[in-house]
């Protein structure tokens, strides 16, 4: 089993339209992940049927015992997050502001602050439309996208992979170049930098792929929108050039993308030209070049 | 001398884990000895942050001097590492335990 | 006046529109624009201006004073981030993983883990004709957001009076960060876009912004793209929309460049007019 991860660092460039095309490409041959929870959206296009849900505890949040609690203010005034407010005479902490650090646990003298476990979100293992495996997730409100959840949802589709013999687990991976994205990219047998040519994705490009030369994970890009800028597109073409990045294939602006996404389609359902023939050829490629690259480890 | 593999089983015949921090266990070989001993790791799954420089201590309680893995430990643990003391192999991300051993054995890993 | 520009997702066109409506602004008021995503700064981009100022933004994280340590490993246990672990004879610290908490340091039975300050990104402040624009970047490797957007909102809220329009341009997401980023402000924008993705992370967006208890509302981007939806949305649940900019590949390809948009589509313009109006009647 090869796990392939797609990531952007730039959000907004397609990065999850292509995975979900790969994800229907790829049929019962893959498991598909979304690692990305912050805007965990490759549902809409995958169609999970939502099947087994599991609550995600995360880090811990301070909890005040009133019955206990003698309103002293030592944990208000050790906590530097001012969590800890007085309310109605009483001391409680804003769940929101409170980082877990347990200090207050600590000098409370008359033990009435416990550090409960943060219920932050769900976790799902699904049956999609096209009859895959979808290992997903979603956080709730102030809830911080962490290693740990990444970390559970690409195992659990790995785990599930090599269970059921499949080929590949596709993962969306995280946004951004933080601790969730390194955590998608962690293990990864190849990755799938999806870009555009605007001076933001240029830069972004360029951030994230620093990450992925850590890590020593052969990379592949897909330019997405690559005539609305040539000149950065020639710059690209250049970097990965110098990078030793393989060039997958260069999208062209097309709003059949967001057609096909409002209908709930990957493009490789809507679209009867060039898109589709270029997605598929993009899949062909992917697969290739991880069995390929793997060869000469 | 012990040498440390990340697997993501117990058994010679188990495959490396890639990932260090996250490891599911701990192998432990000590060729003097020629003894081979296990340990679970997977609490680690529990930790939203620093599963690399926990990883990177327990190593060090378990007196390892060389580390054997696929992707190689992020920026805290080896820094961890090396304050221990231990010498980091990576790439054997696709073998065996005993591939590993093999490659390392004959200086077919690379040191990181 | 303090107004949040945030997006449940990245790519919605949130740092264009700060970008320009500050632009815009700038043209009758006098404005501060301060991008907060400070992982991934990009509205500087934008605008242009002279380097005013720069500050190395520090957190507070402990060091292992050895003289003094007596190797009783309490602060090991005293941490909840692992951000400080003993290896035999000594305490290493991870200032990453530090949220300077200070409950090692000052829990440390000898005192021999102060609280010193150490780097964690820096701060530039560029000014132009009646713009000023802030921004703050997190060094690579450092995993705390927070601190250095709190630091930036008190940059500038000790810069400048409440007679400049502040424009905050937030991180995207829903979590710690994007509230660290709102929690102070008077209005929220938020920017989505007409499609299933859109409405999706608007829907996440706007729990946000209620648990905040906010006063927002919304701006659709690329309008004429994708279906009713979000429109149906909105009208359900009494959010007002101040402004659809209209999707032109136009636009996509003047971004692309860097450059700002209202000053080369008309369109555009009429659209930040209307965020304009709504904001000076917020205002009143």
């Amino acid at each position: 089993m090869k796990e392939i991860v797609i990531i952007s660092g730039k959000g907004g460039t397609g990065k999850t339209s292509v995975t979900a095309s790969f994800g229907f490409l790829g049929g019962k041959d893959v498991v598909v992940a979304d690692c990305d929870v912050d805007a965990a959206d490759m549902h809409l296009l995958m169609k999970p049927d939502f099947a087994q849900s599991e609550d995600f505890y995360s880090g811990v949040v301070a909890e005040i015992n009133p019955e206990k609690c003698t309103q002293c203010g030592l944990c208000a005034e050790k906590c530097r997050f001012d969590a800890i407010p007085v309310i109605n005479n009483q001391h409680v902490v804003k769940k929101l502001d409170c980082e877990g650090c347990g200090y207050c646990e600590k000098v409370c003298p008359v033990d009435a602050i416990t550090m409960r476990d943060q219920n932050v979100g769900d976790w799902y293992i699904s049956t999609t439309k096209v009859d895959n495996t979808m290992v997903h997730a979603k956080l709730g409100i102030g809830a911080e996208n962490s290693g740990k959840l990444v970390a559970k949802v690409k195992n659990e589709a790995k785990a599930i992979a090599e269970k059921q013999h499949k080929e590949f687990a596709v993962i969306d991976g995280s946004p951004g170049v933080g601790c969730p994205v390194v955590s998608s990219l962690s293990g990864a047998d190849f990755t799938v930098i999806v870009t555009e040519p605007s001076v933001s994705g240029f830069h972004d490009l360029k951030r994230v792929f620093e990450l992925v030369k850590k890590f020593k994970i052969n990379a592949g890009c897909i330019i997405n929108k690559y005539d609305i800028n040539q000149e950065i597109t020639d710059k690209i073409m250049n970097f990965l050039r110098d990078e030793n990045i393989e060039h997958i294939a260069s999208f062209p602006y097309d709003e059949n993308f967001t057609r096909a996404m409002t209908l709930g389609k990957t493009i490789v359902e809507f679209d009867e030209g060039e898109l589709k023939e270029k997605m598929v050829n993009s899949w062909t490629k992917v697969k290739q070049l991880v069995n390929h690259e793997n060869l000469n480890v | 001398m012990k040498i440390a593999f990340t697997a993501k089983g117990t058994h010679w015949d188990s495959t490396i884990d890639p990932r260090f921090g996250r490891t599911e266990y701990i192998l432990v070989y000590d060729d003097e000895k020629d003894e081979f001993e296990s340990f679970d790791n997977r609490d680690i799954e529990n930790e939203a942050h620093g599963a690399g420089p926990k990883t990177s201590q327990k190593l060090f309680e378990l007196g390892a001097k060389v580390l054997i893995t696929g992707n190689g430990p992020g920026g805290n643990a080896a820094t961890v590492l090396e304050k221990a003391g231990i010498e980091i192999f990576i790439g054997a991300g696709n073998m065996t335990v005993k591939q590993a051993y093999e490659a390392y054995k004959n200086n077919q890993l690379t040191k990181f | 006046m303090r107004i949040a520009i945030a997006s449940g997702k990245g790519g919605t066109g949130k740092t264009t529109l700060s970008a320009n409506l500050a632009a815009f602004l700038s043209k009758t008021e006098t404005v501060v624009l301060t991008d907060l995503d400070v992982e991934e700064p990009n509205s500087g981009l934008f605008i242009k201006g002279k380097l005013e100022n720069e500050e190395t933004k520090y957190k507070m994280i402990p060091e292992w004073k050895e003289e003094t340590c007596t190797l009783c490993g309490e602060c090991q246990k005293n941490c909840n981030f692992h951000a400080i672990i003993q290896l035999g004879p000594q305490i290493l610290v991870f200032p990453e993983l530090c949220h300077s908490c200070y409950a090692c340091s000052e829990l440390c039975p000898t005192d021999s883990l102060p609280m010193v300050s150490q780097r964690m990104g820096k701060l530039k402040h560029y000014s132009g004709d009646n713009i000023d624009f802030i921004e703050s970047q997190l060094d690579i490797g450092q995993e705390q957001a927070v601190p250095l957007i709190g630091q930036t909102i008190q940059y500038v809220e000790n810069n400048f009076d409440d007679n400049t329009l502040k424009i905050y341009d937030s991180p995207p997401g829903t979590s710690c960060p994007v509230i660290e980023a709102t929690k102070d402000a008077d209005f929220i924008i938020l920017v989505t876009e007409p499609t299933p993705f859109g409405l999706h992370d608007l829907k996440l967006a706007v729990e946000t912004v209620k648990e905040l208890r906010k006063s927002f509302a919304v701006v659709i981007n690329r309008w004429g793209l994708g279906d009713e939806k979000v429109m149906d949305y909105c009208k359900e649940n009494d959010i007002p929309i101040i402004a659809k900019i209209p999707n032109l590949r136009q636009i996509a390809e003047i971004y692309s460049r860097g450059e700002l948009i209202f000053e080369q589509v008309p369109e555009f313009k009429d659209e930040l007019l209307k965020i304009s109006d709504y904001i000076k009647k917020e205002m009143d």
